[in-house]
């Protein structure tokens, strides 16, 4: 009975061309390949993937590698670009949490990987973002060691002020404003991470150095230049804001000026 | 074997100081020469890697995912406890304790849990100082919100995503030791085995995900932090990689699994919608505080809003059943999370349910929209404000306390919850069973020690809200940093482990040996029929009611299930490739076997306790009914092999501090 209904209610009701990059490896050359697919407007974008690589498999193909894992949005695992768009059409959205409502019957979907020359491909639509990791590891953090901490109300902070920290601290580090950017910049990611540190008073002490740091190291990940082009708060899905980036440049120019250490 | 709980001697709340006062410690010299690996980065694995990576040990830490900071601890949504008081409403130490003992159904182990709620108070302060940007007041004070379960308001978040601001810092302090070369980080990789050496754990076989080749890595002592196991059940709210592998893995090298049967099934996720389901989502506890839970009090009305010939918005006031508010007048909407969930189910069962599954209740926030609104015009001083001006300035404060999950809930149901109310029902969600461990969080093999919701030490047979995230932390800030000393300060004299020990050619050769099994099976059915179906038998079967002659037949689907996944499994590919597909096997496979061990250990316990209700079981108003004179045990299971039943150990559960009751909400 129940099976019946979930049956009914799953039953693809729209037929779908999708042109999805194929990749063995970072070493081999890609291309489009296309493959039709029944999904229902219930699916998330990802199910209906999933609908496609058990197709794939029970014809004995390889499936369709791409990476994912909380399926909520948050984690920043899901990556891929359709129809030129990072995480797809909807405004603030990951491509896990977009659903085929989006999409009409009869469309032909472009499923590409994040491109970007410090995202190497590593099969189909599975990229390394590993960079991201060691931006962070340059500085995007406060120097306290377990136990030093004193009491959590010992330093009150700005309703506003920690909201606005709040806000940029929401990245999840997934690259979509890398593959938005026509310079393949990461100047989101690493200002969203300066700015949640460099508001708050704790991050303060660090603050010069950090940003130095951050910003050095995002240029040896051959990352691009900022050019104000804005397309990574269009497609951010948490929709950070390009005014962090104002703020890093900010911070970078005084800690430039006003401190003699090199970054 | 006798198992050894280790807990110190001395009143309990001195237990803890007492053991960090008069434990051996390793000097700085010799922490350096000391290798530990950590497996995870989950808020229980980064805070230990880099507690212990500060301390001065040589740490190698490794995460299946590509990166430290997606570790599944991401998620969570709610909060985390601390017995702080800030709000002067009577909590401290013990309460916290108390509650806890109390929400587990009287099932964990009173010195662990004293512990855990001491810890509770020194991880605001570690978040704060390292920038974790929890929510405050407008005086700049940390706030708090209530969760189920309990009477005061302990629980600090930051918004809807505390667990990602919380594992945020951590991998930065995870990341901050990684630049500074004291932990060295391993993405990508998975632990498949564990390697002993005299007994001792020292050393895993690890695949490299990119290249699929099999690594040794060797230490001195292991830690685990590697996740809970609701994926057993396919659909759950935890995200698609979770695994029991790392933990069954031991298992199969002596480790012992407690309480497996013991799940936590979470009141408020979104229903089903259709076969092809991926995964399920948690909306958090925290709408509990707002939101009401109700069903059409009449049948006929119930049939027609899952026929979609009604909505939930015409059905009259007085037709509604509040059914948390009728059944428990003195906690309501906040009863804990396995009660909740019966009560649903039992709605539901009756017809009351209002999906087109029959499986949904509403979550209802219209009376908080209207109690905020009033409250804010009141102090814009607006007089007599219209129901519009009541809704607007309403919708505000609650887009402001939840906003991230109402945008959620309408990006994945599309329905506008400010309007309508959610539509909401139980779904798997977290494991309070996992790897048995002593007091100083080691498994019953010496140097392998096992943290957060991977191990099963402090919730007992039901976990509260907000209480996971801070058991993650205090296992990995707190507690497990002081505890490997025990073991290490006797490990001074040993020198570097080698990776060409024949205990580690020997485990590699039987990881390569049964991945190559998948592979060579070319049968016709793909990893994921074969978890769907096995997360179907769990459901039925092991889910939010369980019986004895379900049990047993569980047993026997999932025997069968097991027979057929190792002669009609699919996998494409080879090994010493990026396979996720072959990855996905090995954690299956696991599932399969773990799968069992759940159902025998459900048909063992024969009581009703926290998440885990036999329907023989019950009062007849359908409360849990526990047989203390029995089941004050946790059950520790030894693995055998696939064709013998596995052994029983007891762990008897003294009660030195607290009275048995039973759990009232009422
Ligand atoms: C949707 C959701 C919301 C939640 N909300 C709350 C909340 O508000 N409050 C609360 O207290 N709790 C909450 N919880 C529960 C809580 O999030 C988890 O219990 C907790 O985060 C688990 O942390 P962990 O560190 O033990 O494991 P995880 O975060 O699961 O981390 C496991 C780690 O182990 C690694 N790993 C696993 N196996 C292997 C292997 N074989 N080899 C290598 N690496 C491996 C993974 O890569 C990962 O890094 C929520 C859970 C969910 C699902
Ligand atoms: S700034 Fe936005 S797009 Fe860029 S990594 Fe963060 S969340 Fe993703
Ligand atoms: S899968 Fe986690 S953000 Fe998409």
């Amino acid at each position: 009975m129940l099976k019946e209904k979930l049956k009914k209610m799953s039953h693809g009701n729209m037929n779908l061309t999708l042109k999805v990059w194929r990749q063995k490896s970072g070493q081999h050359k890609g291309n489009f390949e296309t493959h039709k697919v029944q999904a229902s407007e219930h699916m998330s974008f990802l199910e209906m993937l999933d609908v496609l690589n058990e197709k794939l498999i029970s014809e004995r193909k390889t499936p369709v590698a791409f990476e994912h894992d909380c399926r909520e949005g948050i984690c920043g695992s899901c990556s891929m670009v359709i129809n030129g768009q990072p995480h797809g059409p909807q405004r603030g959205t990951t491509t896990c949490q977009l659903h085929m409502r989006q999409f009409n019957d009869g469309d032909v979907i472009a499923i590409e990987p994040f491109r970007a020359a410090a995202f190497p491909v590593i099969k189909d639509l599975v990229v390394d973002r590993s960079a991201f990791d060691r931006i962070i590891q340059s500085g995007g953090y406060i120097s306290v060691n377990t136990g030093q901490a004193v009491d959590g109300n010992s330093i009150p902070i700005e309703k506003d002020l920690s909201g606005q920290a709040f806000d940029a601290a929401t990245c999840i580090g997934c690259g979509a404003c890398v593959a938005a950017c026509p310079n393949a910049s990461a100047m989101l990611f690493t200002s969203a991470k300066v700015s949640h540190l460099n508001l708050l008073p704790q991050g303060k002490v660090e603050a010069a150095q950090r940003v130095l740091s951050m910003v050095n190291q995002m240029d040896e990940e051959g990352f691009g230049m900022c050019s104000n082009i804005t397309a990574c708060e269009a497609e951010c899905p948490k929709e950070i804001s390009v005014d962090n980036i104002a703020r890093m440049n900010r911070e970078y120019i005084s800690a430039t000026l006003g401190s003699n250490k090199t970054a | 074997m006798a198992l050894k709980n280790n807990v110190p001697e001395g009143p309990l709340a001195e237990k803890w100081t007492n053991y960090r006062g008069s434990m051996p410690l390793v000097a700085p010299n010799n922490k350096r020469r000391l290798e530990v690996i950590v497996v995870g980065t989950g808020l229980a694995g980064a805070s230990a890697a880099a507690t212990m990576g500060e301390l001065g040990y040589n740490v190698k830490c490794f995460t299946f995912h590509d990166s430290p900071r997606r570790a599944h601890s991401i998620a969570a949504q709610g909060g985390i406890n601390a017995a702080k008081n800030y709000q002067n409403d009577g909590d401290s130490v013990w309460r916290l304790f108390y509650d806890t003992i109390k929400g587990g159904d009287y099932r964990s182990r009173e010195a662990n849990v004293h512990r855990l709620a001491e810890a509770s108070v020194s991880i605001i302060d570690q978040a704060v100082a390292q920038g974790v940007p929890l929510a405050r007041e407008y005086g700049g004070l940390l706030a708090n919100r209530s969760f189920g379960g309990v009477q005061v308001s302990r629980t600090f978040y930051a918004r809807g995503q505390t667990g990602q601001q919380l594992l945020i810092g951590a991998y930065q302090a995870l990341s901050r030791q990684i630049s500074k070369g004291s932990v060295t980080m391993y993405n990508r990789h998975e632990m498949l085995d564990l390697v002993k050496i005299d007994g001792k754990a020292r050393g895993i076989i690890a695949r490299n995900l990119l290249t699929g080749k099999l690594e040794r890595h060797a230490a001195h002592c292991v830690v685990m932090a590697t996740g809970g196991y609701g994926n057993v059940f396919y659909l759950s709210t935890n995200a698609m990689g979770s695994n029991v592998s790392a933990g069954w893995r031991t298992v199969k090298r002596g480790a012992l699994f407690a309480n497996p049967c013991y799940t936590q099934i979470h009141p408020t996720c979104i229903p089903v919608s259709g076969d092809y389901q991926s995964k399920l989502t948690l909306m958090s506890e925290s709408l509990r505080n707002d939101g009401r839970v109700w069903v059409p009090a009449k049948v006929e009305d119930a049939k027609a809003i899952r026929e979609g010939r009604k909505t939930a918005l015409d059905i009259p006031e007085a037709d509604r059943d509040y059914f948390l508010e009728r059944r428990y007048p003195a906690f309501g909407n906040l009863v804990p999370r396995d009660v909740a969930s019966r009560a649903a189910k039992v709605e539901c069962d009756k017809g009351h349910g209002i999906v087109a599954t029959g499986n949904g209740v509403f979550l209802d926030f219209a009376e908080a929209i209207e109690r905020y609104g009033k409250s804010a015009a009141h102090s814009q001083g607006l007089h007599n404000p219209g129901k519009d001006i009541i809704t607007k300035l309403g919708t505000a404060v609650v887009e402001e306390k939840y906003g991230n999950l109402f945008e959620m809930y309408e990006k994945i149901s599309g329905e506008n919850p400010y309007k309508f109310p959610m539509k909401i029902y139980p779904a798997v969600h977290y494991t309070m069973g996992g790897i048995w461990v002593d007091y100083h969080l080691e498994t019953n093999i010496p140097g392998l020690f096992c943290l957060g919701e991977a191990n099963f030490s402090d919730h007992g047979a039901n976990r509260l809200g907000a209480s996971a995230l801070m058991q993650g932390l205090a296992d990995g800030y707190f507690v497990i940093p002081y505890t490997i000393g025990t073991f290490l300060s006797k490990e001074i004299r040993t020198p570097k482990i080698s990776r060409d020990a024949p205990e580690f050619a020997a485990a590699e050769a039987d990881v390569h040996k049964r991945l190559q099994g998948f592979l060579d099976i070319q049968g016709n059915q793909s990893v994921e029929s074969f978890h769907r179906r096995l997360g179907k038998i769990m459901w039925e079967y092991c889910g939010m009611a369980r019986n004895a002659e379900g049990l047993k037949k569980a047993i026997k689907l999932i025997q069968d299930l097991r027979k057929e996944f190792y002669s009609d499994l699919f996998v494409p590919g080879k090994q010493d490739e990026f396979n996720p597909e072959l990855e996905k096997a090995a954690r299956v496979a696991d599932f399969i076997e773990l799968g069992e061990l759940f159902a025998v250990d459900a048909l063992n316990r024969n009581e009703s306790c926290g998440g885990h209700f036999r329907e023989e079981y019950a009062t007849p108003e359908g409360e849990a009914m526990r047989v203390d004179d029995e089941f004050t045990y946790t059950s520790a299971w030894e693995w055998t092999d696939v064709n013998s039943e596995p052994i029983l150990h007891k762990e008897e559960l003294i009660f030195d501090n607290v009275e048995l009751k039973t759990r009232s909400y009422k």
